[in-house]
């Protein structure tokens, strides 16, 4: 992983100086007809490379708005959300899938893996949609699944590996395109306990070789693995220093 | 994004539900060999009957007496005045008159009974002239034809059809031998060659030609001594087809002294146009039916493409958030048609070749299977595919990625 933020960096010298996440009085409106519905009401967060943040809230509280968001799945309503300093706020959907590709990594609750496909041919996933040639893709996905310890699991199917392993895969393809976030959206919810350590740990590894983790969870006991965890209630956020740090 | 990876994609799709794919392309599978083997028997067909209407003769025109334009008055119907005389035959013949005219055959004829020994056999005995054979474009199996001299000198000779010839004398020669129509005896010079195994040649190989003088004077009598039931007339070559029509027309008009038309005039031609018109007719309406069953299969592609994207509505929300543009998801599921249209197109290919081998021996209609319309089939198949996987890929590059992947 060291190796790989090192390219990253390499590549993008500019970036680290700026936060990955920088979201400026964000709002997000429903218009269901007569009555518009407000999911978020003001959100301001900044997150700096290399944090490992937590954000917590029941169902309702605007948390999977603010998750869309982040994930460049859906435009703020107002306010505006730079993601490694560049505006999302005004892109397209075709800008959008873009900037999903290159600079977001998503870790699903239900894995979302396809399941005709082997292991690395689900890594390699990304990597299609960014243009990269037959060679390349195979040799980044097989690093991306030695780097979450699957390395002998590459030619696996989903339906023959557990589901730890699985969510290890999808770890994998989030990583594979070297992201600027790691968006991870309950990513222990459909796992047992021993899965849930075994995931749990992976993005710890991650986060002290360097990688910039947002972590959505409804369980306090998970949001503990974060060094800093915030709360969203009725569409605004509360940050508590409780995490260790 | 590589086209070739798309293509993956849409492979991998079709290939995790054969079954479904295969039950898919069949509609298609089914249109398209209807398509090839309608085309086919349509096309089988007009050059079967443009074959035999060459048989009846090279660039071949008949004109008829009687007007076909009924002006007024009670007419006895195409064919049934006299208004054509030997003369008029003869001013034809002109190269003067009609420089595109190669040959002119004056022709009468009635159903006879003939004798010949102990045998008797009723068969047509046409009077016309040494041109004939030139028109008709016959060969000879033995003997000779009729020549001028015959004609100027009434002479009692006959040149008879191989099936004549056949049913009268058996396996005897018939060369020399004596024939009798009526009370008058004739000698048989010559036997013409078949006119070839086309259907409906029985009658061309069934016939007696006799010179126009002997057969007016002597056989048929009437009207026949001054007018001619019909004139045969050849063009010098195919293209100088209209330029004949027009000068006979014209010559006609001038010796009737008339200008509306009391004769008519066909080419072989405007029997091949009426035949092959009436075959593309039937052609066109075989290749609606078919042309409605791939509208069906069409139909079959955009409905179980439809039930492909609500299916993996969790897969397309997937491939959006790793960042596949709606534009990538709508080719890739037009792909995935694409290519269910292109195997139904193949195998429908396949069927409807394998078909025209087959249907010939089994209805006894010749099938003309073209590499374009096998092309062109297989072409619309693909298009089929296109077509219909339009709405269905729409709908997919629509999803929005949020819903998608919150789905169970």
């Amino acid at each position: 992983m060291t190796e790989l933020r090192a390219s990253t960096r390499a590549m993008h010298p500019a970036r680290d100086s700026e936060p990955v996440i920088e979201l400026t009085d964000v709002r997000k409106v429903y218009d269901g007809g007569s009555l518009e519905v407000a999911a978020l009401r003001g959100i301001d967060l900044l997150v700096e490379p290399g944090a490992y943040l937590a954000i917590m809230g029941p169902s309702g509280s605007g948390k999977s708005t603010l998750m869309n968001i982040l994930g460049c799945l859906d435009v703020p309503t107002g306010g505006t959300y730079r993601l490694a300093g560049e505006d999302v706020g005004t892109m397209d959907e075709e800008e959008l899938a873009h900037i999903r590709n290159r600079r977001i990594g998503f870790v699903f609750q239900q894995f979302h893996l396809l399941s005709a496909l082997p292991a690395w041919r689900n890594v390699e996933l990304p990597l299609i949609y960014a243009g990269l040639g037959r060679t390349e893709r195979r040799a980044r996905a097989l690093a991306a699944l030695d780097h979450v310890g699957l390395a002998d699991r590459a030619d696996h199917r989903p339906s023959e590996l557990s589901g730890g392993q699985q969510q290890r895969v999808a770890v994998a393809r989030a990583l594979v395109t070297e992201p600027a976030l790691l968006l991870a959206d309950e990513p222990t919810g459909n796992l047992d306990s021993s899965s849930t350590e075994d995931v749990l740990g992976l993005l710890a590894e991650l986060s002290a070789a360097g990688s910039t983790i947002v972590l959505i969870t409804h369980e306090a006991d998970v949001a503990q693995a974060a060094g800093r965890i915030v709360h969203i209630r009725d569409g605004l956020l509360e940050e508590h220093r409780e995490g260790p740090e | 994004m590589r086209f070739t990876e798309t293509f993956r994609f849409a492979l991998q799709a079709v290939t995790a539900h054969r079954m479904r794919s295969l039950l898919t392309t069949l509609g298609i599978l089914i249109g398209i060999a209807a398509v090839i083997l309608t085309v086919g028997l349509g096309q089988g067909a007009q050059k079967q009957v443009a074959g035999q209407i060459n048989a009846l003769g090279t660039n071949l025109l008949v004109i008829t007496p009687g007007s076909s334009t009924g002006a007024g008055g009670v007419r006895g119907g195409l064919g049934s005045a006299s208004t054509l005389t030997l003369a008029d035959a003869r001013a034809l013949a002109s190269r003067v008159v009609a420089p595109d005219i190669a040959a002119v055959a004056p022709v009468s004829q009635a159903s006879e009974p003939l004798t010949a020994a102990s045998t008797n056999w009723t068969t047509t005995v046409v009077g016309t002239a040494p041109a004939w054979q030139r028109v008709r474009g016959r060969t000879l199996l033995e003997g000779r034809i009729l020549g001028q001299s015959d004609l100027d000198q009434v002479a009692p000779v006959v040149v008879l059809g191989p099936t004549t010839a056949s049913e009268l004398f058996g396996v005897r020669d018939p060369l020399g031998q004596t024939v009798t129509v009526g009370s008058v005896q004739l000698t048989v010079v010559g036997v013409l060659a078949s006119a070839g195994s086309a259907g409906g040649s029985a009658s061309l190989d069934d016939q007696a030609i006799v010179p126009q003088t002997t057969a007016a004077q002597r056989i048929l009598g009437g009207s026949t001594r001054t007018s001619a039931q019909s004139i045969y007339v050849s063009a010098t070559s195919a293209s100088a087809l209209p330029a004949a029509y027009q000068e006979a027309r014209t010559e006609l008009l001038n010796l009737h002294g008339v200008t509306t038309a009391d004769f008519s005039i066909t080419s072989q031609e405007s029997l091949v146009t009426t035949a092959s018109s009436v075959s593309k007719t039937l052609t066109v309406l075989l290749a609606g039916v078919a042309a409605l069953s791939l509208l069906v299969g069409g139909i079959g592609v955009m409905n179980i493409m439809l039930v492909s994207v609500s299916e993996r509505i969790r897969e397309i929300g997937l491939r959006k958030a790793l960042g596949a543009a709606p534009r990538l998801i709508r080719r890739q599921f037009l792909v995935e048609a694409s290519v269910l249209g292109l195997l139904g197109g193949v195998g429908g290919a396949a069927l409807g070749i394998g078909g025209a081998a087959l249907l010939p021996g089994l209805i006894g209609s010749p099938v003309s299977v073209s590499p374009l319309v096998v092309g062109g089939a297989v072409a619309i198949a693909l298009a089929i595919g296109l077509l219909f996987g339009v709405y269905p890929a729409g709908r997919a590059a629509r999803l929005t990625p949020i819903e998608a992947l919150r789905r169970d």
